[in-house]
């Protein structure tokens, strides 16, 4: 049972211009087993958030903590914060020339359980994640991220959540870009980790879309750096419907 | 009024405006001495040079050549005044004529025609001691041969180098020359190639070590269908200048030439530079060329130099292109990785290593290639990573 909280979060990124306050003091909190969805318009934040909780050095945290089972996260170098058991799904994964698929993920897998992997073991568990994900065998040959389609960058993402079995995953708009048939393959994989190991998942996207297929307990929306409103699925139903017109208007 | 440019007229010392009007000659008097404000020695230390400028020097004995033959390939020292000498190439700098001239001996390689060989053919030369010498080697592969040989360059001292190497028809040859030397050390080689018709080289270029290594390997294609690869990897510390000269001169038709060559840096004062030339003529129709050069530069104080020249005289062609780029460590690609969950000294190592492995894999011979990663790993921890 893994907790993840995030109290009172305030985060600046420096710019030309200077200091920009982005995140206004979030509060959070994420449990093994539990999707949280964080919802809002583009700039709102939600972005940021990803980054801050997986240790992005661009972003700088001027108030609040971030505890993972009630271990200072903000004190954790970016591998550490991966070792302790968060996993980020990024929106954008960087390509890593040179660097084979399978080197990186073998690599990753023994910095994580701090041996190497057995490699019978970890050969079939390959081998099925990526069937599971509809992804060819040779995929593994090919560099990490390097030429792949914007359905094969996100189903890499997911695959890595399936084999580093975290215990709190952040999916950065996972969603975007997708076609339905590649949505569907990448959220059965979200909703196999979900059951396999009781994942907890903090779920950024832009549209409800994603929620047909991981299903969330909880909502939060995202507006001018703070959650400006909190519900359960419904809240989600309602945004379909209305979207963020709302909260803008009563920011302003 | 008179109009300026109308009559023929000079200002003074005008730049060579094309690689093909470089003089040629076996006489270190007909070059100018060696000064910085010349383009070919314009990045060149001087201080490093330890005499190999001086218009005498002794050379290199058959002592210092370790010769290990694979079947089919024979090694003889022969007068420099006899043939083949020079014809893959002559001099076209004042260093490789002086080497020339001083090397009154030279080291014949045949791979005899139609023979083919897996196993490499290695020739270690190494040196003790900083006095100045010439060394002069002629690498002949006959028509339709197969063969791979390795020079490799060790100890301490200073040598002036002609390398020529010279394919028959069909012919194919990898061919990798190392410089492995240790501090103190200064080297210029000057490496002519000249292929027959559908013949094929790969040329690599190892640099690890030395405190001034100067290599310009160029490639003469006057036949059609010859296929030139030319590779090279460096690792330069903050003791070492290496610079790399490629040059490819397309002349006849059909011909294929691919440059790719990729170094790191580490340390203050590591300097690097890469001058590629490729020079497509008239005649050269189908021709298909690349050039291509990146630096990976992983601590602050180094500094490489990169300058791809292209020179196309005709529109018949297949392809050509260049491209050069030098850069830090990408912090986004650490980012990714450590976000993993590995270390930061793991993802440096995953990432300099994937960022030569495009060219260390092409070598294709296992001894050297796992030289080369040992010397990576050996340089990395030099940096504390």
């Amino acid at each position: 049972m893994a907790t993840l909280e995030i109290k009172n979060l305030h985060v600046s990124v420096d710019t030309d211009q200077g200091k920009k306050q982005i995140l206004r003091g979030v509060d959070l909190v994420i449990k093994s087993g539990e999707t949280h969805a964080v919802m809002g318009p583009n700039g709102s934040g939600k972005s940021t958030l990803a980054y801050s909780i997986a240790g992005h050095p661009k972003y700088e945290i001027t108030d609040g903590e971030i505890l993972l089972d009630g271990e200072n996260v903000l004190e954790m170098s970016v591998d550490e914060r991966a070792r302790a058991g968060l996993f980020l799904a990024m929106q954008y994964p960087v390509e890593v020339p040179g660097v084979s698929v399978s080197n990186f993920l073998r690599t990753a897998k023994t910095a994580l359980d701090g041996e190497a992997p057995k490699l019978r073991e970890w050969v079939g568990d390959l081998k099925k994640a990526m069937t599971n994900l509809r992804m060819d065998s040779d995929f593994t040959e090919r560099n990490v991220n390097e030429g792949f389609s914007g359905g094969e960058k996100k189903r890499h993402e997911i695959l890595q959540l399936e084999l580093l079995k975290p215990k709190i995953a952040i999916l950065d708009e996972t969603d975007s870009g997708l076609d339905v048939d590649a949505l569907k393959v990448v959220s059965e994989g979200v909703n196999r980790a979900k059951e396999t190991t009781d994942l907890g998942v903090l779920m950024i996207t832009h549209y409800t879309r994603i929620l047909r297929y991981i299903k969330p307990d909880f909502v939060h929306v995202f507006v001018a750096g703070k959650i400006a409103e909190q519900g359960g699925p419904e809240l989600a139903e309602r945004l379909e419907a209305e979207g963020y017109d709302r909260y803008i208007k009563t920011d302003a | 009024m008179a109009q300026h440019g109308i009559e023929p007229h000079s200002h003074g010392l005008v730049p060579l405006q094309t690689r093909n009007e470089r003089p040629r000659s076996t006489s270190a008097s007909d070059f100018q001495e060696i000064n910085n404000r010349q383009e070919i020695w314009r990045y060149l230390p001087m201080e490093r040079l330890n005499g190999l400028d001086a218009e005498v020097m002794s050379e290199v004995s058959a002592s210092e050549v370790a010769i290990d033959l694979a079947p089919g390939v024979t090694a003889q020292w022969i007068d420099s005044s006899a043939a083949p000498v020079g014809s893959a190439g002559l001099p076209e700098d004042r260093i490789s004529a002086i080497a020339w001239t001083n090397a009154s001996k030279t080291l014949l390689v045949e791979v005899a025609e139609d023979s083919e060989t897996t196993n490499p053919t290695t020739l270690t030369l190494s040196l003790e001691g900083l006095d100045a010498r010439a060394f002069h080697l002629f690498v002949k592969a006959g028509a339709n041969s197969k063969a791979t040989i390795v020079l490799d360059h060790a100890g301490t001292g200073s040598l002036a180098e002609n390398v020529e190497i010279l394919l028959g028809a069909g012919a194919k040859l990898d061919f990798v020359s190392i410089q492995d030397w240790d501090k103190g050390s200064a080297h210029v080689s000057t490496q002519f190639t000249r292929l027959g018709r559908d013949s094929a080289l790969k040329h690599v270029v190892v640099s690890l070590g030395g405190d001034l290594v100067r290599v310009t390997p160029s490639a003469a294609l006057d036949s059609p269908g010859a296929d030139i690869q030319m590779f090279g990897v460096y690792l330069a510390d903050s003791s070492n200048y290496f610079e790399h000269r490629p040059y490819i001169d397309h002349i006849a038709e059909n011909c294929v030439s691919n440059v790719a060559y990729k170094g790191a840096l580490q340390g203050a004062g590591a300097h690097t530079v890469w001058v590629g030339d490729v020079l497509i003529r008239e005649t050269a129709v189908g021709t298909n060329s690349y050039e291509l050069n990146r630096n990976l530069l992983l601590t602050d104080g180094s500094r490489a130099d990169s300058v791809p020249n292209l020179e196309i005289e005709t529109g018949k062609i297949e392809g050509a292109g260049h491209a050069s780029a030098s850069g830090r460590f990408d912090d986004e690609q650490l980012f990714y990785l450590m976000a993993r969950g590995i270390s930061e000294s793991e993802a440096k190592r995953l990432v300099v290593r994937g960022f030569l492995h495009e060219v260390v894999q092409k070598v294709g011979i296992a001894e050297v290639e796992d030289r080369l990663i040992a010397s990576i790993e050996q340089e990395l921890e030099q940096v504390g990573v």
